[in-house]
C-alpha cells in the first residue's frame, strides 16, 4: 500500500496499555448532534486519546458538482452546513460572480446581507439550545427554538423553505421580499432583545453551566492558528480573522459592527463569544433594514453560465468560520474542479488536542463548543 | 381533627371475629394489597405529572391527547412497557440481571412503612423510624450497582460505579440533616417527631439551623435518587442510560417506577421531618388560628406538603445543567459534609439552651 | 513583507520556482524536492502561519498540489502549486509545520492517491477503510454508482 518510509509514527495502532479502555461515542448519540463516530481511548475517566472516524455523511458533494453547471451546483451546498443555508450559497454566488465579475445590484447585496445574519442568528440559536441541552439543562432548548421558529417562518415567506433556502444565485437573490418581511423582521428583533436575557439568566449565569464550561478545553492562539480554526473557536482564543472585516464581501465594508474577541480560549469563552455574535448581528440587521434601497434584486445573466478559465476562490463567514469556495475552471459550462474549505474540518482536527488528558463530561462540553455540523466535515 | 384509628379499630376487631389467630395474617395481606396499589397510583400519578411539569417549564403543553387532558397517559405508557420485549443480553449474569430492579423496588417498598400519610394511617410505626428509613434507602444502592455489573455493558458499568459512589456520599448528607431534626424532637419514632410539631413546624421553631439542614436536606435526597442535577448516572448525552442501558420492558419499568416511589418517599421524610407531617400549620397559642386549621384534613395537608417539594424537585430538573462527577463528590466531601457536621453541633446546642420556639 | 517580496526571495533561492500568472492572489510554482525547505523557511521567516486550504487537482497528465497560506500577522496571501508525478504522487507532509495538514492530507490521500512522507498517520478519513481506487481522479470508474447525465 504504501512505502516504509511514510509512516513515521504508528502510534495510530499501539495496543492496549493496561487499565485503558476503547468506547465509542456515535455515529449514533444524542450528544454528537450527527453523524460523528470518536473511538475514545480512556484510562478511568481521562481520554488518552480521540480519533474521529468520518465519512458517515459523506456525498461526494465536490465530485458532483463537477458535473453540475454553474447554476445547479449552488443547491448541494445548502446540504453541507445546513444550519447556514443561506451563507453557503452565498459564498458560491460570490465565487462565480468573481469569475464573471459581474456586478451586483445594491438591493441584492443588503438583502444577502440581512438573510445572511438572520441565518447566523438562528444558527447560533440552536447551538445554544442543543449545548445547554448535552450539558443537561433541557429548558434553553425550547426557548431558543422558539426564536429559531420565527427566524424559519420569515424565512420560508421570502425564499419558500425552511432549511435549505437556495435563495442566492449568481448575479442576486432569486425573489423580490415579501412585502411582510421588513415589519416581521423589524418585530423579531424585538422580539430577541427581550428574550435573550432568558437565556443569560437561565444560561450564562448558572453557576453549574460556568463551572462545566470556564478552564475546560482550552486552546491557545498559536495552536488555533495551526489548527487552521477560524471562526468563533478562533476568536475566542484570539485570532482576530472574521472574513467580514478582513476581506468584506457583498458590502459589509460599510457597515459598522465588531468583531467579538476573547483571549480566555476556553469553553465558555467560545460560548459568549457566540453571545455576543448574535447582539452584532442583529446590530447589523437594525442598520440595514429601515434602508434596503430600491432597485433590481437580480443582475442580468446569461441563462448557461460559462466561467473563463481560470481558478478563482471565494471566502465567507458563516456561522461556524471560514467558509472558502476554489474553482478552477476550464471555461466550460461546469466546474473543473471545486474544492470546499470546509470550518467544521479544520475545528475539528483540534478536538484531539484539546480534550486530551481531560474527563468525558468536558469532552461533551468542548464538542459542544467547536459546534460541529458533520455533513459540513463530510460533503 | 379526624382519626382513622376508629376505623382501623373496627376493622380488626370484625377481622378477630371472623379469623380468630389468622388476625395478623390477613392485616399483612391487607396492607401489602393497598401498598402495592398506592404504589402504582403514586407511580401513574408522579409520571404525569412530571411530563407535565416539565412541559409547562418548557413553553408546551405535554400529553394532552390520551384520556381527559392527558391523565391516562401513564396508563398507555404502562400497557407499552408491558408488551415490550424484555431483552436480556447474551452474556449478563442472567440471575442478577432479573433481580436487580426486584431490589430497587423492594427498598421502595419497604421505606412506604414508616411514613404516616394522616393522622392514624401509618403502617408500621417502628421506634427507630427514621434510622429504619435511612438503612433501607441504602439497599437500593445494590441493585443499581447489579444492574450495572450483570449487564455487560462498559457504558452501564461506568454508570452504576458513578451512581455507587453518589449515593453512598450523599447519604451521609442526609443521615446529618436527618439527624439534627432527631435532636430537637428528641425520638427517632416518626410519630413522636410529628407530635412535637404541635405548636409549631420545625423549619419555623427551628429557624436558622434547621432551615440551613432543609437547604442540604433537599440536596441530598436530589443526589440520592439520581435527579438532575446530579443524575449523571442516567445522562443521556453523555453514557446512554448509565446503570439502566440494557434493561427494556417490564424490568424497565420497574427501575422507571422505583425512581418516583424514591421521590415521592425522600419527599414525604422531608415534608414529615421539617414540614411537620400531617400536623396543620399550628401557631403555638393561637387557638383560634389552630382550631381553624385543623378543620382541613390531615391526609390533605401531608399530600400538599409533600407535593410541593416534588414539584421542587421537579423544578431543579428542569432547570439546571448536570454536575460532573468529581464537582459532585468535591460538593458532598468538601462543602456540603463540614457544613452538615457544623449545623449539627449548632442544632445540639440550640436544643440544649433551649433556643428553639 | 507582502506576496511579491516574497515570490522574488523565494525565485532568487531556486531558480526552479516559477511565478504563475492568474489567479486571486500570488501564486508560486514549487517543485517537489523543494517543497519541505520552502514551507519551513514559509513559516518561519515569512510568518505565512495559517494554512487554509490544501487541494488536489487532478489535470489528466499529472497531479497538482495547491496550499493556500496566509498570514495572520501581515494579512499576505500565497498560492503555493506543487506538480506531482500522476504514475507515484510523492510529496513530503507539512503537518509538522501546520498542524491543520494532518486532515487534509490524509483526505487528499484517499480521494487522489497522493503519498504524504512522513505523515504520521496516514490512513483513510471519510471513505470507508475498504474502499478501492481514488475517487476523485478523472479516470475513476464506478458502473454502479455513478450515474453519467
Amino acid at each position: 500500500m504504501y512505502s516504509e518510509t511514510t509512516i513515521v509514527n504508528p502510534a495510530a495502532s499501539a495496543p492496549l496499555k493496561e487499565g485503558q479502555l476503547v468506547i465509542n461515542v456515535g455515529p449514533q448519540h444524542p450528544a454528537t448532534h450527527g453523524v460523528l463516530h470518536l473511538v475514545i481511548t480512556l484510562e478511568g475517566e481521562t481520554i488518552i486519546k480521540i480519533e474521529p472516524h468520518l465519512g458517515y455523511i459523506h456525498r461526494s458533494i465536490e465530485k458532483m458538482s463537477e458535473s453540475l453547471s454553474y447554476r445547479q451546483f449552488i443547491y448541494v451546498t445548502s446540504r453541507m452546513d445546513y444550519l447556514s443555508a443561506h451563507i453557503n450559497n452565498l459564498a458560491c454566488a460570490l465565487c462565480v460572480e468573481k469569475g464573471m465579475q459581474l456586478e451586483i445590484p445594491a438591493r441584492a447585496q443588503v438583502i444577502r446581507i440581512i438573510m445572511s445574519e438572520l441565518t447566523r442568528i438562528a444558527s447560533h440559536e440552536l447551538w445554544v439550545g442543543a449545548m445547554a441541552m448535552d450539558l443537561g439543562a433541557f429548558t434553553p432548548f425550547f426557548y431558543t427554538f422558539r426564536e429559531r421558529e420565527t427566524i424559519n417562518d420569515i424565512m420560508e415567506q421570502t425564499c419558500g423553505a425552511r432549511l435549505t433556502m437556495n435563495y442566492m444565485v449568481p448575479g442576486g437573490v432569486m425573489y423580490d421580499l415579501h412585502p411582510e418581511f421588513v415589519s416581521r423582521v423589524k418585530s423579531f428583533i424585538q422580539q430577541f432583545k427581550n428574550k435573550i436575557t432568558e437565556l443569560e439568566d437561565l444560561v450564562t449565569n448558572n453557576i453549574i453551566f460556568r463551572n462545566r464550561t470556564v478552564g475546560i478545553g482550552v486552546l491557545s492562539k498559536a495552536d488555533a492558528i495551526s489548527f487552521g480554526c477560524t471562526g468563533p473557536v478562533a476568536r475566542a482564543s484570539g485570532v482576530d480573522g472574521d472574513i467580514r472585516k478582513r476581506f468584506p464581501y457583498s458590502g459589509y465594508e460599510q457597515l459598522e459592527f465588531e468583531q467579538c474577541i476573547d483571549t480566555a480560549g476556553d469553553s465558555f469563552a467560545r460560548y459568549i463569544v457566540r453571545i455576543k455574535e448574535m447582539y452584532q448581528s442583529i446590530h447589523i440587521i437594525e442598520q440595514l433594514i429601515d434602508a434596503i434601497p430600491e432597485g433590481d434584486f437580480q443582475a442580468k445573466t446569461k441563462a448557461v453560465i460559462k466561467l473563463p478559465k481560470g481558478e478563482f476562490y471565494s471566502q465567507v463567514e458563516t456561522a461556524r468560520g471560514e467558509l472558502g469556495v476554489y474553482i478552477i475552471s476550464e471555461g466550460g459550462t461546469t466546474p473543473y474542479r471545486i474544492k470546499y474549505r470546509s470550518p467544521g474540518f479544520s475545528n475539528l482536527s483540534a478536538l484531539d488536542y484539546m480534550a486530551r488528558g481531560s474527563k468525558i463530561g468536558d469532552l461533551m462540553a468542548t464538542m459542544g463548543t467547536l459546534d460541529l455540523v458533520i455533513p459540513d466535515i463530510d460533503r | 381533627m379526624f382519626s382513622f384509628q376508629q376505623w382501623a379499630a373496627t376493622i380488626h376487631q370484625w377481622l378477630q371475629m371472623h379469623t380468630g389467630n389468622w388476625v395478623v395474617f390477613w392485616e399483612c395481606v391487607i396492607i401489602a394489597l393497598l401498598a402495592i396499589t398506592l404504589f402504582a397510583v403514586l407511580g401513574l400519578v408522579l409520571v404525569l405529572l412530571e411530563r407535565k411539569v416539565a412541559a409547562h417549564i418548557q413553553i408546551r403543553l405535554g400529553p394532552n391527547r390520551v384520556g381527559p387532558g392527558g391523565m391516562l397517559q401513564t396508563v398507555a405508557d404502562t400497557l407499552k412497557l408491558l408488551m415490550k420485549e424484555g431483552l436480556v443480553p447474551d452474556l449478563a449474569d442472567k440471575f442478577l440481571f432479573n433481580l436487580a430492579p426486584f431490589i430497587v423496588m423492594m427498598a421502595a417498598m419497604l421505606l412506604l412503612a414508616p411514613i404516616a400519610f394522616a393522622k392514624g394511617i401509618q403502617i408500621w410505626d417502628i421506634n427507630i423510624g427514621v434510622l429504619y428509613v435511612s438503612a433501607v434507602s441504602s439497599i437500593s444502592v445494590i441493585g443499581i450497582l447489579m444492574a450495572g455489573w450483570s449487564s455487560n455493558n462498559k457504558y452501564a458499568m461506568l454508570g452504576a460505579m458513578r451512581s455507587g459512589a453518589q449515593i453512598v456520599s450523599y447519604e451521609l448528607s442526609a443521615g446529618f440533616s436527618v439527624l439534627c431534626i432527631v435532636v430537637l424532637s428528641g425520638s427517632l419514632q416518626i410519630s413522636d417527631i410529628i407530635a412535637a410539631q404541635e405548636n409549631g413546624w420545625w423549619i419555623f421553631k427551628g429557624h436558622i439551623p434547621v432551615i440551613i439542614s432543609f437547604v442540604i436536606f433537599i440536596i441530598a435526597v436530589t443526589a440520592e435518587t439520581n435527579r438532575a442535577p446530579f443524575d449523571l448516572a442516567e445522562a443521556e448525552s453523555e453514557l446512554t442510560a448509565g446503570f439502566h442501558t440494557e434493561y427494556s420492558g417490564m424490568r424497565f419499568a420497574l427501575f422507571f417506577l422505583a425512581e418516583y416511589i424514591n421521590i415521592f418517599i425522600v419527599c414525604a421524610i422531608g415534608a414529615t421531618l421539617y414540614l411537620g407531617g400531617w400536623m396543620p400549620l399550628h401557631i403555638a397559642n393561637w387557638t383560634a388560628f389552630n382550631s381553624i386549621m385543623d378543620y382541613i384534613p390531615s391526609s390533605v395537608w401531608f399530600m400538599g406538603k409533600t407535593f410541593a417539594l416534588i414539584l421542587l424537585i421537579m423544578w431543579f430538573r428542569w432547570t439546571f445543567p448536570r454536575l460532573r462527577v468529581d464537582q459532585l463528590l468535591t460538593l458532598e466531601w468538601k462543602y456540603l459534609l463540614p457544613i452538615g457536621l457544623f449545623n449539627l453541633l449548632l442544632v445540639t446546642l440550640m436544643a440544649i439552651q433551649g433556643w428553639h420556639f | 513583507m507582502n506576496a511579491e517580496n516574497i515570490s522574488t526571495y523565494l525565485q532568487e533561492l531556486d531558480p526552479a520556482i516559477v511565478l504563475e500568472a492568474g489567479g486571486e492572489w500570488t501564486t508560486v510554482q514549487v517543485p517537489v524536492s523543494a517543497w519541505k525547505v520552502v514551507a519551513q523557511q514559509l513559516f518561519t521567516d515569512h510568518q505565512l502561519n495559517f494554512l487554509f486550504c490544501v487541494t488536489c487537482v487532478d489535470w489528466k497528465t499529472h497531479l497538482s498540489m495547491v496550499y493556500h497560506l496566509r498570514s495572520t500577522i501581515t494579512d499576505t496571501t500565497l498560492v503555493v502549486k506543487v506538480q506531482l508525478n500522476s504514475d507515484q504522487p510523492e510529496i513530503d507532509t507539512v503537518s509538522d509545520i501546520w498542524r491543520t495538514a494532518e486532515f487534509h492530507e490524509r483526505e487528499a490521500y484517499e480521494m487522489f492517491g497522493v503519498t504524504f512522507i512522513g505523515h504520521p498517520d496516514l490512513r483513510k478519513l471519510i471513505l470507508p477503510d475498504d474502499f478501492e481506487g481514488f475517487p476523485m481522479r478523472k479516470n475513476f470508474e464506478d458502473p454502479v454508482n455513478m450515474i453519467k447525465l
